[in-house]
């Protein structure tokens, strides 16, 4: 019970953070969108597709970036929600959080989850302004992608909880995101399928095969059309377990000398 | 038989890389007792506190909040510490009462009791209709003395404060230092770091700290005789140097 209370508390703290930023909104809204409509529309001729599966047609450009983009979000909104917690260590916030008598993992683990809630409600904001354009996946898949979603908010929340541990100050951040959001992003499934990549380099489409991040992607891809792929389940799910263990491990504490 | 005291420091060693803080620090805070952990800059005061919050781990037996070993039963240890940080820990842009409840809920209040703790905080601070108002429009002595009121919510028997007058003005200042006199006075047990040698009073305890060792432990009127406390302290410092 006061377990329950304490993480309502940390993801009641975090979405009101979220929702007094307006500008993050917006900001988070705005990225997919440029992308959706603007790279999307110069791009649709230059990037021919075959039929892939989940799909069972041809299919629009903006119809295969629709998962890629909802990732996307999710990878922001981690990197987003480390930034925070980089910034609570600065300002002692999170000095309060891990001297509350709970254990660290449960600490760490809510924050994670309520970054992920926060991550979600971005992505189901995107979804609703691409269906209003006509973009839209069967009404089913919205639901069934809402665990996959969940997970890969996780997974990339996993991660960036995992960089706050070794980032000390905010200055250095941005470098980080550089390093990690965009050659997480570009090297994926997200913006052209693995095929493709393999036309020009098999190196970079190994790349692609290996980073957890496409694994997200096809796991949002497939679950938008009811679909399990098991396969990215699975990489996803230990990306983020892994992920995990290794930010607890980078927030366990020092130890005295024991003599 | 003798109650345990609030707090137990046994034997305690800690090394930020090759460089000794904290070298086989002793001591212990009985119940009702203002204990202030005097130093200058640099003495490990802050190391020190952080061993005791569990932000660094101590070894088996060498830290005991009210019995409890920080180290073996770490939550029932830190449910008993309520903690005032050097640094501010408050969400600025969110009201008083948002704060509070937050910690609260971090301790496991449920929102009943968290809300009526609150109530009576507030009632005590006089800030009762200030509840809602954003923290950022309060001045640094009322955010100060709500943070010692937050760290009261889930009724601890050690109140840890970590030099918790630094930047505010000598007014705001002796206010505080009365008021947490005053909770001792009532029961708590208070460990009070600080380099500020004024904010003592004759019956405090002290444990002076220089170079990460105690270099004494005792009442203030007992050990400054004749002198201030201020000059007291100065004379210490030279003979430890």
């Amino acid at each position: 019970m006061s377990a329950l209370s304490a993480a309502t508390a940390i993801a009641t703290r975090e979405l009101a953070r979220f929702v007094t930023q307006r500008e993050r909104f917006l900001a988070a809204l705005v990225r997919p969108l440029v992308w959706l409509f603007i790279f999307a529309a110069g791009f649709r001729a230059a990037l021919g597709l075959s039929i892939i599966a989940p799909y069972k047609t041809y299919i629009s450009y903006e119809t295969y970036i629709l998962p890629g983009l909802c990732a996307m979000i999710l990878l922001f909104s981690g990197m987003q929600s480390s930034l925070s917690l980089v910034h609570d260590r600065e300002n002692g916030a999170m000095r309060l959080m891990l001297t509350a008598p709970l254990p660290r993992w449960f600490m760490l683990g809510a924050k994670l989850l309520a970054g992920a809630l926060v991550g979600l409600l971005q992505v189901a904001a995107f979804l609703v302004i691409a269906a209003l354009f006509g973009l839209r996946v069967p009404v089913l898949g919205y639901l069934t992608a809402l665990p996959a979603l969940l997970l890969s908010a996780l997974m990339l929340g996993a991660l960036g909880l995992l960089l706050s541990a070794r980032i000390r100050q905010l200055e250095n951040f941005a470098g980080v995101m550089n390093f990690v959001i965009f050659p997480m992003f570009f090297c994926s499934s997200a913006l052209y399928p693995i095929w493709k990549m393999q036309e020009s380099s098999p190196l970079l489409a190994k790349l692609c095969e290996i980073n957890p991040f496409t694994h997200a992607v096809e796991l949002i891809r497939f679950a938008l059309y009811g679909q399990l792929n098991l396969a990215a389940l699975g990489w996803t799910a230990l990306a983020a377990v892994v992920f995990f263990a290794t930010a607890l491990w980078g927030y366990e504490p020092a130890r005295t000398r024991s003599s | 038989m003798s109650e345990a005291p609030a707090l137990l420091v046994r034997g305690l060693s800690h090394d930020w890389g090759r460089k000794p803080t904290l070298r086989d620090v002793s001591f212990s805070v009985p119940r009702g007792r203002f204990c202030a952990l005097l130093g200058p800059n640099g003495a490990g005061k802050s190391t020190l506190m952080s061993v005791l919050t569990g932000l660094i781990r101590p070894a088996p037996g060498v830290v005991e909040i009210a019995s409890h070993d920080m180290a073996r039963a770490r939550r029932a240890a830190l449910a008993e510490i309520g903690v005032v940080f050097q640094q501010p820990t408050l969400d600025l842009d969110r009201s008083v009462r948002a704060n509070l409840r937050y910690f609260a809920a971090l301790h496991g209040l449920g929102r009943k009791i968290a809300d009526a703790r609150i109530a009576e905080a507030l009632e005590r601070l006089g800030m009762a209709e200030r509840a809602d108002e954003r923290l950022r429009a309060l001045n640094g002595g009322h955010r100060r003395r709500m943070e010692i009121a937050r760290a009261l919510l889930h009724r601890p028997r050690l109140l840890l404060l970590d030099e918790p007058t630094v930047g505010l003005d000598a007014p705001a200042r002796s206010a505080i230092t009365d008021h947490v006199h005053q909770l001792a006075r009532d029961g708590i047990a208070v460990l009070w770091a600080t380099h500020l040698a004024d904010e003592l009073h004759p019956e405090d305890q002290v444990v002076l700290l220089h170079k990460g060792v105690v270099v004494t432990n005792g009442v203030v009127r007992d050990l400054v005789e004749d002198r201030s406390v201020t000059d007291w302290f100065t004379d210490a410092m030279e003979s430890a140097a």
